[in-house]
C-alpha cells in the first residue's frame, strides 16, 4: 500500500506530486486503503487551488484523452469530471447512451474495445448495471473510474464527501455520520459507509425498514428506522434523494407520508448538534428529503461537495493518468 | 459386438451390488454380470477382430482393474437447446457432453423454440436424438402451452410421443389453481410434474441471492423465500392432489426441510439438487461474473450445507446437472443484463465425487442419485445394471486429478464457474447401448 508521505497541502502541485498510486483503477472504496484515501484526499486538497485562480488551468495532463461513457442521465458528475479534466488541460469526450451506439444495440465489451483503439487515456463510466466498471476494467489496460455503476458504488462522491468533512471539521475518525433514506437503492450510501468507516468514523444508517439493504449492519453500521434517534447524535447527517418511483415498488405509501418520517427540516433539525453538517449528494428533492430551509441554511455543506468535487476528480485523474509521468513532465 | 469389462469395483445401487466382477455386454445388451466371467464368452459370441472400434485395443476386453463401474448416469434435468437455441447447444453436442461427463441417459427440458409442447416438437428432438446423439435422450414436455402459464398443454398426446414428464421449467406456473389441475391431470395419465419452484413477484427484477454479498455488490436480491413458498405451495397441492410432484433444483435450508417434512407425511414428493447448490455459495458472485448467474441463484453457506444434509438424509433423492447453456451473447454483458444459468453436464459427477471423498455421502449413496433414483422419479428402467437390459455403463476413475478446463468441455457453450478448479474423479469412458461414446484420453 502507498505509504503517505505527502501530505498538507504543496503550493505547487506540478512540480511536486505527493504519491504514486499502485492501482490501475478506481472502481470502489470497498476494494482501497486508508493510505490511498489519505493518498487521494491529500493530492485533493493539492488540486483546489487551482479552481480559484484566475486562470483554472494547470498543463498536468495535456496531450491526454479523458472519456466520459455516461449510460445513466448525469449533469453534476460529468459535468465535474469534464471540469475537472479540463483544468488539467486533458482532451474530454463525452459520451451518452442517448447520442451513441448504444441505442443501435452494442454492447458494452464492444464499445470498449472501440473506445479502447482510439487511444484514450482513461475512461470514467457511469452505468445502471452494477460491475460495468469492473467488466470493462477487465477488459481495457487503460485506467477506468467508477462514476456510479447501479446501487453498488459511487467511489468519487464518497471521496469528495470525506474530503468535504475533513475539511470543515479537521478529521474523520471517531466522528458519527448518519446517512438517511433509500439505503437499499443507494450506491453513495454503500460508498460512503465503506469510506467513513475506513477512515475511523462511526455510521450510523436510517430509513424506512424496507429499504434496508439485508444484513448491511455487517458492513459496520448501526441501523436506525428512525431519524429522531440519528439526529442527536450525528456530526454528519447526509440525507439521500428518494425516487419517486419506489413508492410503486411498495417501498413506502406516498411521498408525503415518506417526508413526515424522514424528511430533515428545521423541526428535527432543532435536536442536532451545534455545528453539524448537512449534507447531500444531489438532485435534492426539496421539500421531501430536505426541506429548502435546511438545504439553503447555515450548517449545509452541499455546494462546498460540488466545489470540492472538482478537485477530488482532479486528484484521481492526475494520480491514475499523469502520476506514473513524472519524468515525461518534468521535461516539458 | 461384444464388450468384456474385467476386474471392476461393479457399484450397482439398485441391486445393492458393490464388488470385484465382470460384465459382459452383447450387441446393445447386458448378458452377463458374474465374478471371472471367461474370456472364451466374448469369443463365442462375436470375434473381437472383427470390432470396427478402433478405441479398443484388446478386442473388446476392457482391463478395469482400478475403475468403478456403475449403471450409466442418468441426468434428471438438463437444457439441451434444440430447437431454437442450436448456437448454445445441440442435441448432438448436448449428448457429447453428457458422454464426456459418464451420462448415458439425458431427460431435456421444454423451454425451446417452439417450446416442446406439442407431438411435432417432441417427435422432432427424439429423432434428432435417434440420428444425432450419442446417448439416449427423454423429453419433458410443457405443462403450459409456450409455457406461458396459461393454459394446459395437450399433455396426453406429448406423452404419446414420447415426453416423459412435463414441466415448465425456467418458469413457475403462478397460477395456483391451474397448476392444480395440470397436478391432476397428470396423475390421471400417470405422468409426474417437475416445478420449477420460483414466486416470481417475490424474485421481482433479481438477479442473485439476497444477503450481505447482494448488499455490497449493489445487486437486487432473490430472498430465499422466493423458491420456499412455491415448495410449500406445490407440496400442498401435491398432497390436495395426490399426484407425483418432483421439486427441481431444490437450492435452500426452507425447501429441504419443507421436502423433509412432506415425504414424513407420506406425501408423493422427490426432489433434486444440481452440483452448484452444494458446491458454491453466493460469495462466488464476488466480482461480478455472469457465469455465477443463474436460477435459483447460488444461495449462502448455511443453505449450501442443508442441502448436502438434504442428500445424506435422501430428503434430496437425484442430482441433476440443470445444465444450461449460454453463449457469449447471452453472457459476455452486464451482470443484470446476463441470462441465467451454467453448463453442469462435465462437472456433475467430479463435483458429486467430492462429496464422496470429504466423507458426505458413500459412493453407493452418491452413484444412486445420479442414476437409479433420478431414472425412479420419471418412472424408467435406466440407472441399474440388469441382465437384458441396454448396456448402459459409466467407468470411473476416482483418483483422476484434474483441472477443469472449459476450452475442452464437449458443450457448445462454455459458461461454467468452476473453470481452473482442481477436481478428482471423473468419467473415464461411456458406453450406451453397448456403444463406447467416450473415452478418456
Amino acid at each position: 500500500m502507498a505509504e503517505n508521505q505527502g501530505r498538507g497541502t504543496p503550493r505547487e502541485v506540478s512540480q511536486k506530486p505527493p504519491q504514486r498510486w499502485a492501482g490501475k483503477d478506481i472502481l470502489g472504496i470497498q476494494e482501497i486503503s486508508v493510505a490511498e484515501i489519505e493518498l487521494i484526499l491529500d493530492t485533493a486538497a493539492s488540486f483546489k487551488e487551482v479552481s480559484t485562480r484566475e486562470i483554472k488551468k494547470v498543463p498536468t495532463l495535456r496531450g491526454k484523452t479523458v472519456i466520459n461513457l455516461f449510460y445513466e442521465a448525469s449533469t453534476r458528475t460529468r459535468t465535474s469530471f469534464e471540469i475537472a479534466a479540463k483544468r488539467l488541460s486533458a482532451d474530454t469526450i463525452n459520451i451518452s447512451a442517448s447520442s451513441s451506439s448504444v441505442v443501435k444495440g452494442e454492447t458494452l465489451i464492444d464499445t470498449a474495445k472501440n473506445l479502447e483503439a482510439m487511444k484514450p487515456d482513461c475512461i470514467v463510466i457511469r452505468h445502471s448495471a452494477a460491475g460495468a466498471p469492473h467488466l470493462l476494467a477487465r477488459l481495457m489496460d487503460v485506467p477506468v473510474i467508477n462514476a456510479g455503476d447501479g446501487a453498488h458504488e459511487h467511489p468519487t462522491q464518497a471521496l469528495l464527501d470525506l474530503f468535504t468533512v475533513r475539511e470543515k471539521i479537521g478529521r474523520l475518525a471517531s466522528l458519527k455520520v448518519a446517512i438517511v433514506g433509500d439505503i437499499l437503492h443507494s450506491r453513495v450510501a454503500r460508498s460512503n459507509i465503506w469510506g467513513f468507516i475506513k477512515m475511523g468514523a462511526e455510521v450510523h444508517v436510517a430509513g424506512p425498514r424496507t429499504m434496508k439493504p439485508a444484513e448491511v449492519e455487517r458492513m459496520g453500521v448501526h441501523w436506525h428506522t428512525s431519524l429522531s434517534e440519528v439526529i442527536p447524535i450525528a456530526d454528519v447527517i447526509m440525507m439521500l434523494r428518494i425516487q419517486l418511483e419506489r413508492q410503486e415498488g411498495g417501498f413506502f405509501p406516498t411521498l408525503r407520508e415518506y417526508s413526515r418520517l424522514f424528511g430533515l427540516n428545521m423541526e428535527v433539525m432543532m435536536a442536532a448538534k451545534p455545528g453539524v453538517l448537512i449534507m447531500h449528494p444531489g438532485p435534492m428533492n426539496r421539500g421531501v428529503e430536505i426541506s429548502p430551509e435546511v438545504a439553503d441554511g447555515p450548517f449545509s455543506v452541499i455546494l462546498d461537495q460540488v466545489t470540492n468535487g472538482v478537485a477530488v476528480r482532479m486528484a484521481l485523474l492526475y494520480l491514475l493518468v499523469g502520476g506514473e509521468k513524472e519524468s515525461e513532465r518534468s521535461s516539458l | 459386438m461384444s464388450l468384456l469389462f474385467r476386474n471392476a469395483r461393479v457399484i450397482d445401487p439398485a441391486n445393492e451390488i458393490d464388488g470385484r466382477m465382470d460384465v459382459l455386454v452383447e450387441g446393445d445388451k447386458i448378458v452377463e454380470i458374474g465374478p471371472a466371467i471367461p474370456e472364451s464368452r466374448i469369443k463365442l459370441s462375436s470375434p473381437a477382430t472383427d470390432s470396427k472400434d478402433s478405441f479398443l485395443p484388446g478386442g473388446g476386453i476392457i482391463d478395469c482393474a482400478g475403475k468403478i463401474l456403475v449403471p450409466g448416469l442418468f441426468d434428471l434435468h438438463c437444457h439441451l437447446r434444440e430447437p431454437g437455441f442450436e448456437y448454445k447447444e445441440t442435441i448432438e453436442s448436448g449428448s457429447r457432453a453428457g458422454a464426456a461427463g459418464g451420462f448415458t441417459s439425458l431427460v431435456c427440458m421444454a423451454n425451446t423454440f417452439p417450446v416442446n409442447d406439442c407431438r411435432a416438437v417432441t417427435e422432432y428432438i427424439l429423432r434428432q436424438a435417434r440420428e444425432r446423439a450419442c446417448t439416449h435422450v427423454f423429453p419433458v414436455g410443457a405443462v403450459t402451452k409456450g409455457l406461458k402459464g396459461e393454459s394446459l398443454a395437450e399433455m396426453a398426446e406429448l406423452k404419446d410421443a414420447g415426453a416423459v414428464a412435463f414441466s415448465d421449467d425456467g418458469k413457475p406456473v403462478m397460477n395456483t389453481s391451474l397448476f392444480r389441475r395440470a397436478l391432476e391431470y397428470a396423475r390421471g395419465i400417470g405422468m409426474a410434474i417437475i416445478s420449477h419452484c420460483e414466486d416470481l413477484n417475490l424474485t421481482g427484477q433479481g438477479v442473485m441471492n439476497e444477503g450481505f454479498v447482494s448488499t455490497t455488490l449493489g445487486l437486487r436480491g432473490i430472498p430465499n423465500a422466493a423458491e420456499e413458498i412455491m415448495v410449500l405451495r406445490d407440496i400442498a397441492l401435491a398432497e390436495l392432489t395426490g399426484a407425483s410432484l418432483h421439486v427441481a433444483h431444490v437450492s435452500t435450508a426452507g425447501s429441504v426441510r419443507a421436502v423433509r417434512e412432506a415425504k414424513r407425511r407420506g406425501i408423493k414428493v422427490t426432489a433434486e439438487t444440481a452440483p452448484h447448490y452444494f458446491s458454491l455459495t453466493d460469495e462466488a458472485v464476488l466480482g461480478f461474473d455472469p457465469n455465477t448467474k443463474m436460477n435459483p441463484p447460488l444461495r449462502k453457506a448455511e443453505d449450501v450445507l442443508a442441502v448436502i444434509e438434504g442428500l445424506k438424509d435422501g430428503t434430496l433423492d437425484a442430482i441433476a446437472t440443470d445444465h444450461a447453456p449460454q453463449s457469449a451473447v447471452e453472457k459476455d454483458v452486464e451482470f443484470d443484463y446476463a441470462a441465467n444459468g451454467i453448463i453442469g453436464l462435465e462437472t456433475a459427477l467430479p463435483l458429486t465425487l467430492k462429496l464422496v471423498h470429504d466423507g458426505h455421502l458413500t459412493l453407493m449413496e452418491a452413484i444412486a442419485k445420479l442414476t437409479v433414483h433420478p431414472a425412479r422419479i420419471l418412472g424408467l428402467e435406466k440407472g441399474k445394471l440388469k441382465v437384458g437390459a441396454d448396456a448402459d455403463i459409466t467407468l470411473i476413475d476416482l483418483e483422476r486429478e484434474y483441472t477443469v478446463e472449459v476450452g475442452q468441455f464437449k458443450s457448445r457453450s462454455r459458461n461454467s464457474p468452476f473453470q481452473g478448479w482442481k477436481l478428482k474423479g471423473a468419467a473415464v469412458m461411456t458406453v450406451v447401448s453397448g456403444k463406447v461414446v467416450f473415452r478418456a484420453a
